[in-house]
């Protein structure tokens, strides 16, 4: 039995979104140098936001060349100097939190209850985390220091970093490349996803507010051309890059014999692993959030389910009575748990490697859910009978679909863990420490999540083995992408 | 009569067959091949052997069988074991130093100087095991009830193609900084001057370091070396030896598995002490999150 909501809307006059943007270059709003624009929509409605710029390889060249300028005067400021700069990023964020929240729900499609509690209060976090670095660089264990009292080299910013970032979590991801890049003294040119383009050109806005010097941050909306030319560029000293395996191996070739330096965080395919002994209804909490926050958009979800033999009806049956409970509609709505799916090409992703798992054999299970006529939604599905061979055990699929195999031993367990090319996150639930401990150590995963899932803090370093990528975001280790050690 | 003839004759000495050093054993290469290790002045030192793709592969199983063992036991045994090192090359010196003279066209002394730089650089990275985890990770104070924990993990195989110049402070350098952390390691000897390296294995093997932690292949650089950058069990490779055109021409091939790369670093001075960097560079780090709960509060966060 479900209880009836009445609709709680988020009001949108709280944003203002122009009919249409240009690229950020040097301190200005430009049109791209061959006059292109595309459309940016909203995919829980598909009502067209604004026309926005699209940078081509002029623009890029142009970007490149003002953040070159800039980098003399704002990597010879003092870190204390730069620091208030930040501070003043941070605090602006905060002030505006909720018009940026509903901008990038409509943006995006995620739900604003997510925006609003989890996006805009980690973005501020992390400007503010990362402006408090930016006069402690020596103190940050990167440069030596002897014991005859002589100093080493203290670390120094390589220069302009370039850095694409993908849709899914679009003002935080640019928070995540931003606020390092600059607390060390780089300046930057930053590529949003085409689906997402708009919190970037806000921030813009802010940096405008915040009084940051001209061509220290520059944005530039567009497509896969325009961020495979950023990477290219030869002035470029930093490629930092957020998004799908497949691009980050592409540009792990370009970058390949030059001397820019490289991170890149990348896809995967968590395990969310419940042991026996697990508080059933705890991980219940910890799925759901694992796989249906942010509709399973998210590089790091526990999108496989590895569920030990003996609960495991228990277990499903808890969590399909969880699922059922489940809101999906309006991203605007408060009460929303499920917004759209980001673009009509996700969502046909999502929709092909379903249908390939239960062509596959696995089994298909979905609650009751009424999707919205128009816009891009998936409902909350759930495979079981899946085995390690499947397609959708094995491939990212970057939507609400959760795929649930079973183990015996936590030796197994271990051992499907293990089972793939990625190597991001990974969930333990278990009351009993020692194992927490022993299985988090045999787990090659960048993040381990014990009792808990997706949880993220700006102090806390985030990244991946294997083909997750290289290079960690957050905390005192994100600070070693943008510095000269 | 005859027994005092024999003895002014001078003695011929016994020559050494260099072999490969891979999963704890001295094969040969499987490809039968064999190529001429030559002194400075171009005089016959040893026949080498000219390590195949088949012999990169085999040895990088036998790193990866190696990787659980070592990577898994406790820093302070890691250190031990790499001090122990140091103890056997220092009994071996002059061996050594006869080598890299040959290697490099040494002096005596000159010689004898790089062999003391090295031995005193497996003691330095002996006495990282144990540190380095303190140094790189920690705790994160998270803004939440949650226990945050950051620690370095080896990341696994590591393809190590050793400096062409250095042929053994140089290689040692290279290879110790690796192993200390805990991966296992696939070392593709300088091209030219193999014989330190392969003696190398001598003492590794009996030094209490496991079987496949450390390989050593002699051979064409640009040969061995693309297999190594190719293959998908390979986690990392160091392009040392490489010179600009292989070491981007590898990175290329890396990047099908992403590999983590270290370029080629500009080293003048191999004696001056090394950073953490060559450590850092085949560190993961993880991050483990458990709620703290709270005590003496109404509720629990967990």
């Amino acid at each position: 039995m479900a209880f009836e909501y009445a609709p709680a809307p988020e009001s949108r006059a709280v944003v203002d979104i122009a009919p249409s943007y240009g690229l950020f270059i040097d301190g200005e709003f430009t049109e791209a140098a061959d006059g292109k624009v595309f459309k940016t929509v909203s995919p829980s409605t598909e009502e067209v936001l604004s026309e926005v710029a699209q940078a081509g390889e002029a623009d890029v060249d142009r970007a490149v060349r003002a953040a070159r300028k800039a980098f003399a005067t704002w990597s010879a400021l003092p870190g204390s100097e730069r620091a208030k700069y930040l501070f003043r990023i941070a605090r602006i964020i905060q002030e505006r939190s909720r018009e940026l929240a509903v901008l990038e729900t409509l943006d995006n499609g995620k739900p604003i209850k997510e925006t609003r509690d989890a996006d805009l209060p980690l973005v501020a976090a992390h400007f503010f985390y990362y402006a408090g670095w930016a006069d402690k660089l020596d103190h940050a264990g990167f440069g030596r220091r002897t014991t005859n009292g002589h100093s080493g080299a203290n670390p120094r910013p390589l220069g302009v970093a370039g850095q694409v970032i993908p849709w899914n979590f679009p003002l935080l991801m640019l928070a995540w490349k931003i606020a390092p890049a600059l607390a060390t003294g780089n300046t930057v040119v930053l590529k949003p996803a085409e689906t997402t383009p708009l919190s970037a050109l806000f921030f813009a806005d802010v940096c405008r507010q915040a009084g940051l010097p001209k061509g220290v941050v520059n944005i530039l909306p567009g497509y896969g051309d325009a961020g495979a030319a950023l990477v290219a560029h030869p002035d470029v000293n930093k490629v930092a890059f957020t998004g799908s395996t497949a691009v980050g191996k592409e540009i792990a070739r370009t970058v390949a014999g030059t001397s820019k330096k490289l991170t890149l965080e990348l896809g995967g395919k968590g395990a969310n692993i419940v042991f026996d002994d697990a508080p059933i209804d705890q991980a219940v909490e910890g799925i759901v959030t694992g796989i249906f926050f942010n509709q399973g958009q998210v590089c790091c979800a526990g999108s496989r389910l590895l569920v030990q033999e003996s609960v495991h009806d228990e277990l499903l049956d808890a969590l399909k009575r969880r699922l059922g409970t489940l809101r999906l509609g309006d991203p605007l709505d408060k009460n929303t748990d499920i917004g759209a799916i980001n673009s009509a090409e996700q969502l046909a992703r999502i929709t092909a490697l379903a249908d390939r798992g239960e062509a596959e054999g696995a089994e298909r299970w979905s609650p009751a859910c009424e999707l919205p006529t128009s816009g891009y939604w998936f409902a909350p599905t759930l495979f079981t009978n899946v085995t390690q061979a499947h397609t959708i055990a094995r491939d990212e699929i970057f939507g609400p679909v959760l795929s649930v195999l079973t183990f015996r031993t936590p030796d197994e367990a271990v051992a499907k863990a293990n089972n793939t090319q990625y190597g991001l996150s990974a969930g333990i639930w278990t009351e009993k420490g020692s194992r927490i401990l022993a299985v988090a150590g045999k787990l090659r995963a960048g993040v381990i999540w014990s009792n808990t899932f997706n949880k993220f803090d700006p102090t806390s370093p985030f990244g991946g083995y294997k083909e997750s990528g290289f290079g960690r975001e957050g905390g005192r280790h994100g600070l070693e992408a943008y510095l000269d050690v | 009569m005859s027994e005092k003839s024999e003895k002014t004759e001078p003695r011929l000495s016994v020559f050494k067959t260099y072999k490969l050093y891979v999963g704890g054993k001295f094969p040969r290469s499987e490809s039968g091949r064999v190529y001429e290790v030559t002194d400075s002045k171009g005089n016959w030192l040893a026949n080498a052997p000219q390590s195949s793709r088949k012999d990169a592969r085999d040895a990088v199983v036998a790193a990866r069988k190696a990787f659980g063992g070592w990577s898994g036991a406790t820093a302070y045994n890691r250190g031990q074991i790499l001090y122990r090192v140091a103890e056997m090359l220092e009994g071996r010196k002059a061996q050594f130093v006869r080598e890299v003279a040959d290697a490099e066209g040494l002096s005596k002394s000159r010689a004898a100087e790089q062999v003391d730089a090295t031995i005193d650089r497996w003691v330095w990275y002996a006495g990282w095991t144990d540190k380095i985890a303190q140094v790189t990770g920690g705790a994160n104070p998270v803004a939440g009830p949650f226990f945050n924990l950051s620690s370095p993990e080896p990341t696994g195989v590591v393809a190590v193609l050793a400096p062409q110049e250095s042929s053994f402070l140089g290689l040692v350098s290279v290879v110790a900084p690796v192993i200390a952390t805990g991966n296992t390691a696939v070392v593709v000897a300088s091209e030219k001057a193999p014989l330190p390296a392969l003696s190398l294995g001598e003492v590794l093997a009996t030094s209490d370091v496991p079987g496949g932690v450390v390989n050593v292949l002699s051979g064409r650089t640009a040969e061995i070396a693309a297999p190594l950058a190719a293959h998908q069990d390979v986690n990392a490779i160091d392009l040392a030896g490489a010179d600009e055109a292989l070491a981007k021409e590898l990175e290329i091939a890396a990047a099908d598995n992403l590999k983590r790369v270290l370029r080629p670093q500009p080293v003048d001075d191999w004696t001056a002490t090394p950073g953490t960097e060559r450590m850092t560079a085949f560190l993961e780090t993880k991050t483990v999150w458990h709620p703290t709960g709270s005590l003496g509060a109404s509720g629990s966060s967990y």
